[in-house]
């Protein structure tokens, strides 16, 4: 861990800008921050993708400080994929002052300054299309701000009719004549879930396309605020439902970081197989349901199967089959069962064999070859420009993978490898996907064959609750655990931005504490948020049977998306 | 010609009677399509409900239909929130009679732990629901249960007040809509 700001960015900055404008500082737990004046940022930014080498623009995000003369701060987290580096950029911002937007350096700050706009009330200045994202039309106010209350609802009485994004040519709202505009969901035969597609189709060419997302906007970021730091686990097991015990891991290891606690070598481990079983069973869906996009429903209910084996696994660990919240700050809710390792490994020999099966069945489909070779290819340049991770950004040919770039729980010691695709396309998505698999089942091999022994939480008695027989059995244990429940978990003053390898992506927390024993503020960058913003330049000109094809590769998973 | 006593032994035989609204009852419930309006967690152990180790079609009701011109049975899987309800109302009232609804889980039946700006309190509060079933996601088994709960209703003919009182809450002219005063 770095604890000073990186002395050759410093000076490159200084040059270029002079020495009053920054204000450079590294938290106590290794965050790179700097603090700029908003009308500096867009210079900066620019600067620090061209020259820097920061070529991600991971999130953009906003927080209110209502007692600070300047209430917003804006926060730009930038990475660097050359040596792995991130940095954190703040801007201060008052009500009804604008910050220039930075969509003509990444295309990927879209709907992140969208988000922010909604949440905050922020402005960005020459942003094409400032409008509201995640709550409904009707809705009036923005409600992050401090003084909007977590369950002040409105209620909404219609649905917007079919728009599309504002171009320099031509308004949004204004459909052509010329084409068919068709609207696809919420809930339509061909869509998942909650996401709305609209298109205008000249036969069946897609002319434009939008999506309009925000139907399963659940507040979990205000939820945070209002709930103590261990409360908040289950809701991060709903962000990405399909393979929650790693959003409780990357929530988890934020509060860590922020609290600087090292958790035992046992629970890293079993975070390790327990993070690794979710991939699995995270891809399992998105091939599956993928399958059936294309009309391959076979693949979908054998595939489930296996899902099914790994729900039997976690219901042993826990009790539960979907949202295990089994994660606490700290390392983990108990120890795994006798033998229960075993069970992985016995698991993982049957999972191989499925795999091979599918990769046969799919892969190896002349139909389903023809429907997804060569479809809505994105390019590695245009993939890092819309901020893409995960399984798609290796797709299109980037061997970045979190778990080999800022290793953490031990995956450096772990032996696997990372695929990566050649085009881009669905067809290599699918490839990457069923390889990772592969790759995820060695992980749990290695790691459950050389489980460490030892306790699987810290025993930090200002962190973690004494277990249940030294509450019933002692007084020190009661008196430990009354003070703990009434004072609540109080991480120090301060901030952390902290992310982990999801099964989609980059899935990173920006946390914010006050010193209370509630987050202050906490952001979610979901790593389908950035890749879904894609979707109406990426299929704009195919067919469309192909833009449905590529929303289900993308596999956007409405939890973490709408969050 | 047959006689009376022909008659009589033939229906003996292979005939027997009923009464009109039980054999009715016996065709709808056991032949339930339902409509997966799956929005969340929920709609993620529905797929589990729907797959190949629980298996829906045991109790007649795999035929899925995602278009509600084609179910008789909604199946609300996950939260609703503020911006789904109108569309939820929409889906509903396209669906022909008989209807029927099954919340799935503490989200779509009270809002569940989402006591959040953007969240509807409960889908009740826009249509009319039959069966409740509780859990964070409910287990598969919890699922099944309702629907044989849904089928035992539909066999008894239990009278819906709830049902035959709805009336949409975007209309005007609805006094009892919950809509104004949330």
């Amino acid at each position: 861990m770095q604890l000073n700001f990186p002395e050759i960015l410093k000076n490159d900055l200084v040059s270029k800008f002079g020495t009053q404008q920054f204000n450079f500082l590294t938290t106590p737990v290794g965050d790179h921050v700097i603090e700029s004046p908003a009308v500096a940022t867009h210079a900066l930014l620019q600067y620090l993708k061209e020259y820097a080498n920061f070529d991600f623009l991971m999130d953009v995000c906003g927080a209110d400080y209502p007692t600070r003369i300047k209430r917003f701060d804006v926060v730009y987290h930038l990475f660097s994929s050359q040596d792995n580096s991130r940095v954190r950029i703040k801007a201060q911002l008052s009500e009804n002052e604008a910050i220039a937007t930075v969509t003509d350096i990444w295309q990927g700050a879209d709907w992140f300054e969208r988000e922010a706009f909604d949440m905050f009330g922020l402005i960005f200045k020459g942003h094409p299309n400032l409008r509201k994202i995640l709550t409904h039309h009707q809705f009036v106010g923005h409600p992050l701000r401090k003084d909007y209350e977590a369950d002040a609802q409105q209620s909404c009485d219609s649905v917007l009719p079919i728009h599309f994004d504002n171009t320099p040519e031509q308004r949004g709202d204004l459909l052509d004549n010329r084409f068919v505009p068709l609207n696809v969901g919420p809930s339509h035969p061909a869509m998942h879930g909650t996401l709305r597609v609209m298109a205008e189709l000249d036969g069946e060419t897609v002319v434009r396309a939008s999506c309009e997302i925000g139907f399963l906007h659940r507040c979990f970021e205000k939820m945070a605020e209002t709930h103590p730091y261990n409360q908040v686990i289950p809701y991060t097991d709903r962000l990405n439902y399909c393979s929650a015990p790693m959003n409780n891991v990357g929530y988890c290891k934020t509060v860590e970081r922020l609290l600087d606690v090292t958790i035992p070598a046992r629970a890293q481990a079993m975070r390790v197989v327990l993070c690794e079983l979710s991939r699995v069973i995270d891809h399992v869906v998105s091939i599956g349901t993928g399958g059936v996009d294309l009309g391959a429903l076979t693949a979908f209910f054998h595939l489930f199967t296996y899902r099914e084996k790994v729900y039997s696994l976690f219901e042993k660990l826990c009790g539960a089959r979907l949202t295990v919240s089994m994660t606490r700050v700290g390392g983990m809710a108990q120890d795994a069962p006798e033998g229960w390792f075993n069970s992985v490994l016995d698991f993982c020999d049957e999972m191989s064999d499925g795999i091979d099966e599918i990769s046969k069945m799919l892969l190896g489909n002349k139909i389903f070859i023809k429907r997804t070779q060569g479809v809505c290819p994105v390019s590695k340049a245009d993939a890092v420009a819309w901020g893409y991770t995960g399984p798609l950004l290796r797709a299109s040919g980037m061997g970045l993978d979190l778990r080999k770039a800022n290793p953490y729980y031990g995956y450096e010691n772990y032996d696997f490898d990372i695929p990566t695709g050649l085009n881009g396309d669905i067809y290599d998505r699918y490839c990457v996907r069923i390889e990772e698999m592969r790759q995820s089942l060695r992980i749990i091999r290695q790691a459950c064959k050389n489980m460490p022994g030892g306790d699987y939480t810290i025993r930090d008695k200002s962190i973690v609750l004494p277990e249940k027989k030294d509450v019933y059995g002692n007084i020190e244990g009661l008196m430990n655990h009354f003070m703990l429940v009434i004072k609540g978990l109080r991480p120090p003053v301060g901030e952390v931005y902290d992310a982990t390898e999801a099964a989609n992506g980059e899935l990173g927390f920006y946390l914010v504490s006050d010193g209370s024993a509630n987050p202050y503020r906490l952001k979610v960058r979901p790593p389908c948020f950035a890749i879904y913003q894609s979707f109406p330049t990426v299929v704009k000109g195919s067919m469309l049977a192909d833009a449905i094809a590529t929303v289900a590769s993308m596999n956007v998973i409405a939890g973490e998306l709408d969050r | 010609m047959l006689d009376s006593k022909n008659l009589d032994d033939m229906s003996r035989s292979f005939a027997l009677t009923t009464k009109l609204g039980a054999i009715v009852a016996w065709g709808q419930r056991n032949a339930l399509w339902p409509l997966p309006y799956g929005t969340a967690c929920c709609g993620i152990e529905l797929m589990s409900v729907m797959g190949p180790k629980y298996d829906l079609a045991r109790f007649g009701a795999e035929v899925v239909r995602f278009s509600p011109r084609q179910a008789d049975l909604l199946l609300v899987a996950g939260t609703i929130t503020e911006k789904m309800a109108p569309i939820l109302v929409r889906i509903y009232e396209q669906m022909l009679e008989p209807k029927f609804v099954l919340s799935m889980g503490a989200c779509a039946s009270s809002g569940g732990f989402y006591r959040a700006y953007h969240v509807l309190q409960g889908c009740d509060r826009v249509i009319p629901v039959d069966v409740y079933v509780p859990g964070c996601p409910p287990t598969p088994e919890a699922v099944l249960d309702g629907v044989m709960t849904l089928q035992k209703m539909i066999k008894d003919r239990v009278p819906r007040p709830w049902k035959e009182n709805w009336k949409s809450p975007y209309l005007e002219s609805n006094p009892t809509s919950q809509l104004g005063n949330r």
